[in-house]
């Protein structure tokens, strides 16, 4: 009974930084662990990415295009898989938890949203991760792309920064999707052949008008897959929008405006979505 | 009375005849509505014109720019037309079949409303027909832009005064209710699978998008992959309307060229039926385990 006493007095509660964290590892847990339990995503989320690069491949393989294209397009698959997983669990995902009446506890419980997206975030690129390596996999295998890395170090800072940049982007955009009802769904529907385009996951992003690849560098992915383009494939030079140093350094930038962004929009977005009643509405 | 006494079942029959008409009618009537205001009514009219077209275009546009790069701009080949008509008319295959099934998964698991259809006197195989009606409707739109900036601006060779309409329109009215039967197999389906496998239309599209020869000709495929390809309706369809709409051009493939259009219409025809009988009978036998099983009014959106 002492001991019962003891434990609710002293139940082991954390605050500051490492609140903060139990709560990220907390909220990437389910990312991580839930999406490998459930196999049929898995599936869903590895074969409907791999279809597009299938189709591709074999278009640009009806029109006679040079073996490095089809290395192109299994690199842009892969990254699909993570600008999908931003697109419906960053984006989204406030919409989904309003909907499933979960917003609510997330803003009552006495931690930080932004922890919570960050965990978010955190699980939903290692889980796409695995996804991803698996595309390039397949895709590889399927096709013989033939990969040489001019910098391994160059290739991991493109990598984790246009990562950093990319789910920073989804975090701050998951704040203006707190606002948002029945529409979120359909923006988020709308937001991917139409980015496919512009970012140039099936194509070097430099065979669109200068101003066309330099606004649609605002997207991570853009200039990430660019960049990787150009130092995983021999010809990747010949292809590269800007040099390799340079849109490292952008990369970088986006990092930093994406993050310090969502830190600022969320707090706004809540209060204001507090103030007009939007965190618990569900208009279908 | 006296005829009712001599011949019992003659009023009753034609009664029921004429209620399973009208009930048919009813639910087609009411899905196609309520399927038109769920997917519109989120936005105004000219935002959703707007979120119809771009997916459809951006789409067209990917295909566009990887032929321009490689091909350095010219569209005069055959196999552009080839790419650009079999993209386009495509859009209905995504639309109808994720149209029809998709109303499964949004009826059971978001508006939580399936159940109540099943005690409504609607027929539930028509309902779901209807509710891919407003997806054929904005599919339409899509396809007919994207084919009209072809013809303006890449060149695309077509001539309203040669196309041949009335193969056209045939080919386009079987190629719709073969569509929406495949989409009817996918929604019964559908009955038994769990929320997020409402990327099933997607999935199927995705894949029929490959085998179909919709984006480029069926000799591209490994020769071991080409009779799935052979065994689709869309694959034909998509053929005679190509025909129908560009002739000598679309004709140039080898593929399918050993067949005149007859032989195809009739080959369409002749697969839209095997489909759409597979489709009643998969409905049937997935709603009767889906009651069974009491999946009806499950939701299992986590």
């Amino acid at each position: 009974m002492s001991s019962h006493s003891s434990l609710a007095q002293h139940p082991g509660k954390v605050s500051g930084w490492r609140l903060f964290l139990k709560t990220v590892l907390a909220r990437a847990y389910p990312r991580v662990i839930g999406q490998q339990r459930e196999k049929s995503w898995m599936f869903f989320d590895i074969v409907l990415p791999l279809g597009g690069v299938i189709a591709y491949v074999l278009v640009y393989k009806a029109i006679g295009a040079p073996a490095e294209y089809v290395g192109f397009v299994v690199m842009g698959g892969a990254m699909t898989a993570f600008w999908m997983n931003v697109l419906w669990s960053m984006s989204s995902q406030l919409y989904w938890e309003k909907e499933q009446g979960n917003l609510a506890l997330y803003i009552m419980s006495p931690n930080s949203m932004m922890a919570v997206l960050l965990g978010m975030a955190l699980g939903g690129m290692v889980a796409t991760l695995l996804r991803a390596i698996a595309i390039v996999l397949l895709g590889s295998l399927m096709f013989q792309v033939q990969y040489i890395v001019t910098s391994f170090f160059q290739l991991l800072a493109v990598f984790t920064l246009a990562m950093a940049a990319l789910y920073g982007m989804g975090m701050m955009t998951a704040s203006l999707f707190l606002l948002l009802s029945r529409e979120a769904w359909h923006l988020s529907n709308l937001a991917q052949e139409p980015i496919y385009l512009a970012t140039g996951f099936y194509f070097p992003i430099k065979s669109l008008p200068f101003w066309v690849a330099l606004g649609a560098s605002i997207i991570p992915l853009t200039l990430g897959m660019d960049a990787m383009r150009q130092l995983v494939f021999p010809s990747g030079f010949k292809i590269g929008f800007l040099s390799v140093g340079v849109e490292i350094s952008v990369l970088m930038a986006l990092c930093v405006a994406f993050l310090v962004g969502a830190k600022l929009l969320l707090a706004h977005m809540e209060k204001l979505a507090i103030r007009e009643g939007r965190l618990t509405e569900s208009r279908r | 009375m006296a005829v009712a006494t001599r011949n019992p079942h003659l009023a009753p029959r034609h009664s029921s005849l004429a209620t399973g008409y009208s009930e048919g009618w009813r639910s087609f009537r009411i899905a196609t509505w309520l399927g038109w205001q769920i997917e519109s009514n989120w936005a105004d009219p000219f935002l959703f014109a707007i979120y119809s077209i771009i997916k459809p275009l951006s789409g067209a546009a990917i295909l566009v720019v990887m032929y321009g790069i490689i091909a350095k701009g010219n569209f005069s080949n055959p196999l552009f037309p080839y790419i650009y008509l079999g993209n386009a008319f495509y859009i209905y295959a995504g639309s109808m079949m994720t149209g029809v099934s998709w109303a499964v998964i949004d009826d059971r698991e978001h508006y939580k409303t399936l159940k109540y259809m099943y005690i409504a006197p609607i027929r539930i195989p028509v309902y779901l027909l209807g509710r891919g009606v407003a997806r054929f409707i904005t599919g339409s739109f899509s396809v007919i832009i994207t084919v009209l900036g072809g013809v303006l601006f890449l060149h695309l060779p077509f001539d309203v005064t040669t196309a041949n309409w009335p193969l056209f329109f045939i080919s386009l009215f079987i190629g719709v209710i073969m569509l929406a039967m495949m989409g009817l197999l996918l929604g019964s389906v559908s009955l038994l699978l769990v929320h997020h496998v409402g990327f099933i239309g997607d999935a199927v599209a995705g894949a029929l998008y490959i085998f179909s020869g919709a984006i480029f000709p069926l000799d591209v495929l490994p020769a071991w992959l080409r009779p799935i390809g052979f065994i689709m309706p869309i694959t034909y369809w998509l053929e005679l309307v190509r025909r129908s709409l560009i002739g000598n051009v679309a004709q140039a493939f080898p593929t399918l060229s050993g067949f005149s259009n007859g032989q195809l219409l009739g080959i369409l025809v002749g697969l839209s039926l095997l489909f759409g009988i597979v489709s009643i009978i998969a409905f049937r036998y997935c709603d009767r385990i889906a009651r069974e099983r009491g999946l009806i009014d499950r939701t299992s959106n986590y």
